[in-house]
């Protein structure tokens, strides 16, 4: 098992024969992904690398049988792509897209909240089941099939987890970049709400950073709901206030969102907070005893 | 992006929202002529960036168009000091000359995302004229709020039941509804990410008024205002992270002495903090994103060398579609173009990256290659003792 993504998904690519969408088509289906169709407006009946194009979602959805979608819609028109999609019905949408206007996120959030779909970041590297299905932009290789969830605001962040468990033998059921934005589809308490569930995961990694209250939320979540270890860093410890480090989401503002008041709610919680970024694969492994 | 108090109040007067009649000017002749024009009282604001202006001396009353020459000509120049700017302050380029106003009562009024909600929130307190933060945290109850619905946006009644609830009364209701109502306006038509009035005040003769006035842009979505590029001001910004920007580096410069060039931002926060827990103090935070070419090394290496305090840099490269061995030509290449004079620690993981450690260590320069983060953290940070 694993969540959200296994071998039978079905995944459409929003802006598949752009620069980034068809380099990471190809790398997801060298990974061993079913990519199943594509979009791009004007280019419908074509086709890249055995797989069809149509000018739109829903026309694709139909003659596919697509169940998620990833998108590499530049950022002025992500948040219609992100609508796009959840009108298309599909069950999973994979926002890879950095630098999308708050407004649109405001009004694209709210409707995919209205229909069945949930959405995944956006600006985030995607999600993987490792050996089953990658949706994104990671490198496949560092994974191994596992028994661990990953929760990440963050890219090379996550990487470098995935790096540390893979190392000492430890796999990954799924690892899911949730993204570095103020919005995003999928939060932490999402994210371990699904593993909680999940048979085939034995414990949860969860890489926060400055800025919000989404990890002070899922530290509440944890110790109110969660049976299964968890796992925390947040960077951002030596970050100064009022500057937004990088990610739109990761600025600590009026006081609020240090990565000290995180830790210290994690904490509490019964999450292993981690205080360096090279300690989170020991930490797992001493917490699996 | 940031934009200073008389660009914001254009914008707002755009909007219909109420803010007092003034001009801004950068010769202290300027000054008079317009507080002349004014008639009246004036007040001469500076404008700078940071908040705290008026603490510092940045905000002078004057009672005739003399007295407001002479404050200007105080004003103008000035390394202004306040909480925000560091102890260095902000020279004073331009002040605003504004009709003084009879305040009755000062209000808080600021619309930004409640990113728990993903909406827009309202929120207004008759606490105004001081830190809202410092009100929200002794006294929440004294701050009302308002959700916007992203499908319809800000209404009336919402605006209604704020203006009552901040004690307004009679036409006054209206009046503070309707500045409320624009203001949101303006958030969304502007695409702001904060529009925070502070205070917004009632006069004697009964007019509802942003006194002051703080806007940000997202910067997300100026390329859908294309006139708001020249409202920026690059003084107002550290150059280094000016040039920075340039060449599309994410660079942020702190007190420490250790550079650090990293691909991804959080990533490059963790990499702070390691070094941090190290010993050491990070100079920078820089995000190199997802390239890393020779080219994205070069200018890296230069901004971090730009600043004087960096005793040693660190490079900590997670390559994932990006190969390190390439990563490490870039490293080899730009140091050939560079007199990089301090030491140099290099961590590469991910795609390639023992063929990358294996190059850097037969390569004739001087690098120390750090095995894992915490390796090369530590390397770093004994590199300076």
């Amino acid at each position: 098992m694993s969540v959200l993504v296994a071998e039978n998904t079905r995944l459409f690519v929003q802006a598949i024969t752009g620069a980034e969408g068809s380099f990471h088509t190809k790398q997801m289906i060298d990974y061993g992904t079913q990519v199943v169709g594509g979009a791009t407006p004007g280019k419908g009946g074509q086709e890249f690398e055995g797989v069809p194009v149509f000018n739109t979602v829903a026309e694709g959805v139909a003659a596919t049988s697509a169940n998620a979608s990833v998108i590499f819609v530049p950022p002025p028109f992500a948040a219609d792509a992100i609508m796009e999609a959840a009108d298309a019905g599909l069950e999973l949408i994979v926002c890879i897209t950095e630098g999308i206007p708050e407004a649109d996120m405001v009004k694209a959030y709210q409707y995919v909240q209205a229909r069945s779909s949930r959405l995944i970041g956006p600006n985030c590297p995607g999600i993987i089941s490792p050996g089953k299905c990658k949706i994104g932009i990671m490198p496949g290789f560092i994974h191994q099939p596992g028994r661990i969830g990953i929760i990440s605001r963050s890219g090379t962040l996550t990487y470098e987890t995935v790096g540390q468990l893979s190392e000492r033998g430890l796999g990954q059921s799924t690892a899911i970049g949730i993204g570095g934005d103020p919005i995003i589809g999928t939060r932490f308490v999402d994210a371990l709400a699904l593993f909680k569930d999940d048979a085939e995961t034995d414990a949860v990694v969860m890489i926060g950073e400055i800025g919000g209250s989404a990890e002070e939320e899922a530290a509440a979540y944890v110790k109110e709901h969660y049976d299964k270890p968890v796992v925390g860093f947040i960077a951002g410890r030596t970050a100064p206030p009022g500057r937004r480090m990088g990610h739109a989401g990761a600025i600590i503002s009026g006081g609020k969102g240090t990565a000290d008041d995180k830790m210290a709610a994690m904490r509490d919680a019964g999450v292993h907070v981690c205080e360096s970024p090279a300690e989170i694969g020991e930490t797992v492994e001493r917490t699996l005893g | 992006m940031k934009i200073h108090e008389f660009q914001a109040k254009e914008i707002l007067r755009h909007y219909r929202v109420a803010v007092p009649e003034g001009k801004v000017v950068t010769t202290p002749d300027q000054a008079e002529a317009a507080a002349g024009d004014l008639g009246g009282k004036v007040v001469v604001k500076a404008q700078i960036h940071a908040g705290g202006r008026g603490k510092g001396g940045g905000v002078k009353l004057a009672a005739d168009p003399a007295a407001a020459r002479q404050a200007a000509a105080e004003i103008l120049g000035m390394q202004l000091v306040t909480h925000q700017t560091g102890p260095e302050g902000q020279r004073v380029k331009q002040v605003l000359i504004e009709k003084a106003s009879d305040i009755e009562h000062e209000f808080y009024l600021g619309i930004t995302l409640d990113r728990a909600q993903s909406k827009l929130v309202v929120m207004a307190s008759r606490e105004g004229g001081v830190e809202i933060e410092e009100v929200a945290a002794a006294t929440p109850e004294k701050i009302l709020r308002e959700t916007a619905d992203p499908g319809v946006g800000l209404q009336p009644f919402q605006a209604t039941r704020l203006a009552f609830g901040l004690g307004f009364e009679g036409k006054q209701v209206r009046q503070a509804a309707g500045f409320i109502l624009n203001l949101y306006r303006a958030f969304v038509g502007a695409d702001c990410s904060i529009a925070e009035i502070n205070p917004l005040v009632t006069t004697a003769d009964g007019q509802v008024l942003a006194l002051d006035a703080k806007i940000n842009f997202d910067a997300n979505a100026l390329f859908r205002h294309e006139d708001f590029a020249a409202m920026r001001d690059l003084d107002e910004e550290a150059a280094l992270e000016v040039e920075a920007s340039k060449h599309d580096l994410n660079y942020i410069k702190l007190d420490g002495n250790i550079g650090c060039m990293v691909n991804g931002a959080g990533l490059a926060m963790a990499t702070m903090d390691i070094i941090k827990l190290s010993g050491g103090e990070p100079a920078n935070f820089l995000d190199v994103g997802g390239g890393a070419s020779a080219e994205t090394v070069e200018n890296g290496f230069r901004i971090l060398l730009s600043d004087p305090n960096v005793q040693a840099i660190l490079i900590n490269i997670f390559g994932g579609i990006v190969r390190c061995d390439r990563v490490a030509e870039g490293v080899i290449q730009a140091r050939k173009n560079i007199d990089v004079n301090v030491p140099l620690v290099v961590r590469l993981a991910g795609t390639n990256a023992d063929v990358a450690a294996e190059m850097l260590e037969n390569s004739d320069m001087d690098f120390t290659v750090g095995h894992g983060l915490k390796d090369a953290a530590e390397k770093v940070a004994a590199a300076i003792q």
